[in-house]
């Protein structure tokens, strides 16, 4: 048995220019530019990216499931953010 | 399948009212096809459940390049060791996706790989069939990988997310696999005699171990309905089997090879095929590890991971002093 496992990498790609990288899993490394080779064979075998963003897994913070509804209940019920609160008139036009 | 006789630790099935508030909740969550994440709460037998069932899978992907390995320094032609390279290397990518989903539980690689080198954790039966000529290339992607595709669709509808997102990439890479099989088969098929045997043998070997990768009948299938409930089993092995079955044999007619079955037959009734018994007992006996090649594998796997402990550790200090460094040139 190794001393110590590589540590965790969460990966992300942008598969198009003008997308957003986009989370599509997580891989060890021993370091980020080892989890950046390891990014490309393992999630853009079929050029499913043009660039790679690695973050190693224990520096995301994350919400936890527990605090899901003080979290997001606020929004539900400011349900005048969005558009079709505003109902239109049909002869009123682009709007 | 890629999982095989997975244990849920259940006897039994537990009613709904019978259950703690905590455990009914998930389970009203799982009947409404909400997905379950890593963080969220889950019973540790679903968890243990998945576990071994995600691990088997990986260790599966993973001990599978060992029958196809053995032909890459003797693929027929560049172009066909390309295809087989480019195979073998999405293998590794699917042990790899199923390896990261199973860490999501809260088990490391280190433990999942361990578990695999004693013996403790299984892989599928399949891979321990010996791969004697270049027609069981063809035979592996087209009915191993026909038969994992059959099992994997459905699964990525499975309760789980992190599972059934590996299982979406997975799927995706799949197909490429198979239709290489076919491939293969096809050119063996419409070349010589010899080579028209050739496939011919190799479904011969191929077919029986193919449908028993389905695992156990389902009258015999003791976790099955757990699994079910859980939806990290969506279909069960009668009914995957039988839609292998009713798939791969009008394949079989195409390239002009047969069965080695002699109870094949359509049934206009039941609108399937119907087919012979399966040796039940040949499969318990190569997953209790006494197959063919049991033991060629685990030790061909030990030994990679024993040889490669050097370069983990290598790469491991080499990170360790760049960063070091890097912190004595910030301070």
């Amino acid at each position: 048995m190794s001393r110590s496992e590589w540590p965790l990498w969460e990966i992300f790609i942008r598969s198009q220019h003008g997308l957003a990288h986009k989370h599509v899993g997580s891989l060890h490394a021993p370091d980020a530019q080892m989890a950046i080779r390891n990014a490309r064979d393992v999630y853009t075998r079929r050029n499913e990216g043009v660039s790679i963003w690695v973050v190693m897994s224990s520096d995301i913070a994350a919400s936890s499931p527990g605090e899901k509804e003080p979290l997001f209940e606020p929004a539900n019920s400011k349900v005048y953010r969005h558009p079709t609160f505003f109902p239109m008139p049909d002869e009123v036009k682009h709007i | 399948m890629y999982a095989q006789m997975v244990d849920t630790g259940a006897k039994r099935l537990q009613a709904l009212e019978d259950m703690p508030p905590e455990e009914r909740a998930f389970q009203e969550r799982i009947d409404a096809d909400i997905k379950i994440e890593p963080k969220d709460w889950m019973p540790e037998a679903y968890r243990k459940t998945l576990i071994r069932q995600i691990s088997q899978h990986a260790h599966s992907e993973v001990v599978g390049m060992l029958p196809e390995g053995n032909w890459i320094t003797r693929a027929p032609s560049l172009q066909r060791k390309s295809i087989l390279m480019a195979k073998v290397q999405d293998e590794a990518g699917h042990g790899l996706y199923l390896y990261a989903a199973a860490e999501t539980l809260g088990v490391s690689r280190d433990e999942l790989v361990g578990d695999l080198h004693s013996g403790k954790a299984k892989y599928s039966s399949i891979f321990n069939y010996p791969t004697l000529t270049w027609a069981d290339i063809g035979a592996i992607g087209w009915l191993v990988d026909g038969a994992a595709i059959m099992n994997q669709i459905p699964l990525c509808r499975c309760s789980y997310g992190p599972y059934a997102r590996a299982m979406v990439r997975v799927c995706k890479e799949e197909s490429f696999h198979q239709r290489q099989g076919f491939d293969i088969l096809m050119k063996l098929c419409k070349g010589s005699p010899a080579q028209k045997a050739m496939a011919q043998d190799a479904l011969n070997r191929w077919w029986w171990p193919s449908l028993m990768m389905f695992g156990p009948p389902d009258a015999d299938s003791v976790h099955s309905a757990q699994s079910a409930r859980w939806k990290i089993k969506i279909l069960s092995n009668d009914e995957l089997r039988q839609r292998f079955v009713d798939q791969t044999v009008p394949q079989a007619d195409y390239l002009g090879i047969t069965m080695p079955d002699p109870l094949l037959k359509w049934n206009e009734g039941r609108g399937h095929y119907d087919f012979g018994p399966i040796d039940f007992e040949e499969l318990y006996r190569v997953v209790k590890g006494h197959g063919p090649c049991n033991r060629e594998r685990l030790r061909t796997r030990v030994a990679a991971w024993e040889d490669g402990e050097w370069v983990r550790e290598a790469a491991m200090a080499h990170a360790e002093k760049q960063a070091a460094r890097a912190a004595c040139r910030a301070a």
